[in-house]
């Protein structure tokens, strides 16, 4: 009987998610075209998706990216995960608050923050006992797995504040200690929010321009710290090719994935 | 089942201020309401009275203005108000979980009506303690709900309601957030306020308690029908079904033919008793229909001697007995195999030697105790 | 609030488990940030590391090195102070922004039926998952006098010459809202879809119509998702650094990019650090509201009461 606007609406969500959507559109519409400019639309081309696969600096730096993301994702996970249900759990205790500021901290201060500390940090660490040496994967891996932390915290302690206590009650009940009661019990049950958090955390490393500008050192070049110093110099049709074959991939799983979560929930 | 619209004696036209007409709701292939006609007197508390999935909150939403009918009117003090949004309607509902605005105070919540209307301020400001007044919260004008308990939050939630005087108020299962304890003498309470306003009601239960303690009358619902619209009294002497004699309180029905029928009496036989059934009073239905009988538990008489009429009795032995305080309930296994319950008043047994488990008893009961039903 | 008895008791091991995410914390968040701040009270100098240290033991003599050049100039310099201003600026209407575009969304999304809602809410987490830098790098495409704005725009005879819009603070806020949107629906969606519909039909019920419902109703029961989405886009933009650098202008002045230049161009760590100082306890006060917005989150769960 109440009727929303049905016009204002459309017009609303038609612009909101066309203004996201627009610019990945065009990324991907132009790296089929043969001119290198965006300016107009020469002739369909597979070029530049040749060049990227030419690309060994490129493809080197994907690698590397692809390693450390996993990395990361895996330590951040365990990590994060730990931390929240630590909080969840145990209530309040001394020192909880600085807990949670230390939690929430990396989810909004700006990232060049985080690099510039841990970098200095780095520097004296060096300085003082000698390790670590120089700045390589180990660093960028200590600045991602510190950003994502935060990440995967918000996300497991949502997901175990909604789980069924007397599961783990009943499994205590019948003589599991605390400790096999989560391995056991606990994980498997908030492991979809595990899962999704290793994503997310992935996805962040992968990413990230400004911490491994710090954090990196030479001979340790990231996939995006490459297209970063490239698109500084202008525009590089092959990076359309890379951009379309990432949101292609990203694009199927996202949707897989969601698929399969909606299934289960239908359930 | 045939569509059997029974709305008792149907008021007067000047008595009548809402009307229900023929009104039909289908949700897909899902039929919830399925053309339903009733007419509820000014400043009476209706009841509508069925189990979950009956049809009776779509009913009352479609009141309130949340649902508009597939078909049918729906008629408020003459005005056809069937195409009203919600806020068009002088109608106000209570809801069943209150739905008080939580970032606001109590004297805030009850005043929002007002302001929708463009009450001027000093006006509000009378009429909101007026009303808490009349519900006795008006200590609590300035806390929040959270800060209330559920029969607190219960009462500001009516006097939101009838603040703005309307036409017609509807309860949603006013009772069923608060424990049980405290229910009877809330249902009391609200039906002393109701009549003190003098306010139209339609409300919405599953508990028989509730609706034959607060309504004048009731509607018993079921699949989207009305089976029964009566007096609770009439409603629970004279049930027109099986479902309805079953629905409120307790009933024992044995089936059976009729075999004598006559104006004054009609017998029945059933394969359930030894002997006829004996009504003092004559039916509609035909020599050799089918038909049902339903005793109520407290018409039943248990006795060790065999009575001495001709017929409505039985044979039997005491299955099981549950002292209930103000009577013990029999569950009798009659010869014949078929389970009767009775309910018998404390003082009866004091007086005699009361059988007991296992005891072989006989089951009887007056010519005009029992009801005819053909459905 | 109901605790499992083996959690209650103040064991070892129970202290034990809290420990090791914090040592990590600890140590790569915290005592980095103390180490910041030491270093922005120090001076610049050539050598590795490339500035004074703190302390100094020279001949049984212990000295502490104190400078405060930095911290002075940051105060007094103009373009300093244009920089900070212009940070808080352009994230202050970098929120605006992303909430008039951002609540629209989240308030239709959450209305919407649960299979719309599921569909809906991917298109807005989609393109979180692509990487930012190339959709930023998409919009220099878009945005450029050659790009395929101006193109669009000369072709269907709208405009004459192209509008200059890359490299002006006007490309910026679109890259930066554009990034920063779904930081915004999210949680403000979150907050949204818990409204419990029954108090709308309550308010509609008393007479309110739709638009005053929500006003009255809504909106003010969807303020703590509204303040935890804007804190969300307001603290990192201050900071920004990539989409500043990749659209703006020689004289967007962001205070991520100034912090860049310090201590990448002019290897000055001491200034570096000092800016990032002023940076946080600018958003010293945002932050805070952050974590008191958040902190509700990590309470443990509460059993409800009845009454």
């Amino acid at each position: 009987m109440v009727t929303t606007n049905r016009y204002f609406r459309a017009f609303v969500l038609t612009l909101g998610y066309g203004f996201l959507y627009v610019p990945i559109a065009c990324l991907m519409l132009f790296s089929f075209n043969d001119s290198a400019m965006m300016t107009s639309w020469t002739g369909f081309s597979f070029r530049w998706y040749r060049e990227l696969f030419n690309d060994q600096a490129l493809l080197s730096a994907a690698g590397l990216s692809l390693q450390i993301a996993a990395l990361t994702a895996t330590a951040a996970v365990a990590l994060g995960t730990w931390a929240a249900y630590v909080l969840v759990r145990m209530g309040r205790f001394r020192g909880s608050g600085l807990y949670v500021g230390m939690l929430c901290a990396p989810l909004a201060m700006p990232e060049v923050v985080l690099g510039i500390s841990l970098l200095l940090m780095f520097v004296e660490l060096g300085g003082l006992i000698g390790w670590p040496a120089g700045n390589g994967m180990f660093t960028i891996w200590v600045g991602h797995v510190t950003l994502c932390i935060a990440y995967v915290a918000v996300v497991v302690q949502a997901r175990i504040r909604d789980l069924d206590r007397s599961l783990e009650e009943a499994a205590l009940d019948l003589g599991a200690t605390p400790l096999k009661v989560f391995f056991v019990i606990t994980l498997p049950m908030i492991a979809p929010a595990l899962m999704a958090s290793w994503l997310l955390a992935f996805t962040l490393s992968l990413d990230d321009v400004v911490i491994a500008s710090f954090l990196s050192g030479p001979g340790y070049t990231t996939l995006p710290l490459e297209v970063f110093s490239r698109v500084r110099l202008g525009l590089k049709p092959e990076i359309n090719a890379l951009a379309t074959l990432f949101i292609v991939v990203v694009g199927l799983c996202v949707i897989a994935a969601s698929k399969v979560q909606w299934r289960k929930e239908e359930t | 089942m045939d569509n059997r619209n029974i709305t008792g004696p149907r008021p007067t036209d000047e008595d009548e201020f809402v009307r229900v007409d023929e009104v039909v709701k289908i949700y897909g292939d899902v039929v919830a309401v399925k053309s339903v006609n009733l007419a509820v007197k000014r400043r009476e508390i209706f009841a509508l009275l069925g189990s979950s999935g009956c049809g009776k909150s779509t009913l009352l939403r479609m009141l309130a203005g949340f649902e508009e009918p597939t078909s049918g009117r729906i008629y408020l003090d003459g005005e056809d108000i069937t195409a009203l949004a919600p806020y068009q309607r002088p109608v106000n509902m209570m809801f069943q979980s209150y739905a008080l605005f939580p970032h606001m105070t109590v004297e805030a919540n009850v005043a929002f009506g007002l302001k929708q209307e463009g009450v001027p301020r000093n006006e509000i400001h009378e009429r909101v303690f007026e009303a808490l007044d009349l519900v006795q919260m008006a200590g609590y004008s300035r806390r929040k709900p959270h800060q209330l308990s559920g029969g607190q939050q219960q009462r500001v939630a009516l006097a939101r309601s009838l603040v703005k005087r309307p036409k017609l108020l509807l309860l949603d299962e006013p009772m069923s957030a608060l424990d049980k304890q405290i229910r009877q003498k809330t249902q009391i309470e609200l039906v002393r306020i109701l009549d003190q306003v003098g306010v139209t009601c339609i409300m919405v239960t599953h508990d028989q308690d509730e609706a034959m303690t607060m309504a004048g009358r009731i509607a018993v619902m079921t699949e989207g029908q009305i089976m029964q619209c009566g007096t609770p009294r009439e409603v629970y002497e004279f049930p027109n079904s099986r479902f309805v004699a079953n629905f409120i309180g307790s009933t024992n029905v044995f089936t059976g033919v009729i075999t004598v029928d006559e104006s004054d009496h009609v017998q029945i036989e059933s394969d359930d008793l030894p002997r006829p059934m004996y009504v003092n009073h004559g039916i509609n239905e035909p020599l050799g229909m089918q038909v049902h009988v339903s005793v109520r538990p407290e018409q039943i008489r248990v006795t060790r001697e065999q009575p001495a009429h001709e017929f409505n009795w039985s044979r039997g032995v005491v299955s099981h007995v549950a002292w209930m305080g103000s009577h013990a309930r029999y569950q009798l296994r009659l010869d014949s195999g078929a389970v009767v319950e009775a309910a018998v008043p404390s003082q009866i047994l004091a007086q005699s030697d009361a059988p007991g488990l296992d005891d072989q008893i006989f089951v009887s009961w007056d010519s005009d105790s029992a009801t005819v039903l053909a459905t | 609030m109901r605790k499992l008895f083996v959690y209650d008791r103040p064991t070892l091991l129970r202290k034990l488990a809290i420990v090791p995410p914090f040592i990590w914390l600890a140590l790569f968040l915290l005592v980095p940030f103390l180490l910041v701040f030491k270093i922005s009270l120090a001076d610049l100098r050539f050598g590795i590391p490339p500035y004074t240290p703190l302390t100094t033991l020279d001949n049984e003599t212990l000295t502490l090195g104190i400078h405060l050049s930095s911290y002075k100039l940051l105060f007094t310099d103009s373009l300093y102070i244009a920089t900070y201003i212009s940070s808080a600026k352009m994230a202050l209407v970098t929120t605006l922004c992303c909430a008039l575009i951002g609540y629209p969304m989240a308030y239709y999304i959450a209305r919407a039926n649960a299979k719309a809602r599921h569909l809906m809410l991917l298109a807005v987490i989609l393109p979180f998952w692509t990487s930012l830098l190339l959709r930023v790098y998409a919009w220099v495409g878009i945005l450029r006098n050659d790009g395929l704005l101006n193109n669009a725009l000369m072709a269907l005879g709208l405009i004459d010459a192209p509008l200059e819009i890359y490299r002006t603070d006007m490309a910026v806020y679109i890259g930066l809202v554009y990034a920063y949107l779904p930081f915004f629906i999210l949680p403000l969606y979150a907050s949204l879809v818990k409204l419990d519909n029954r108090l709308l039909e309550a308010a509609y019920d008393l007479g309110a119509r739709p638009w005053q419902a929500f006003w009255q109703v809504t909106l003010p029961m969807s303020l703590p998702g509204v303040m935890a989405g804007s804190l969300l886009v307001f603290i990192p933009t201050v900071g920004e650094y990539v989409i500043p650098e990749m659209l703006g202008g020689a004289d967007t002045l962001m205070m991520g990019r100034l912090m860049w230049t310090e201590f990448f161009n002019n290897t000055d760590w001491p200034m570096a650090a000092a800016v990032t100082c002023v940076m946080v306890l600018i958003l010293i006060v945002p932050l805070a509201l952050l974590q008191y917005n958040q902190a509700s989150q990590y309470e443990p769960e509460k059993r409800r009461g009845n009454h």
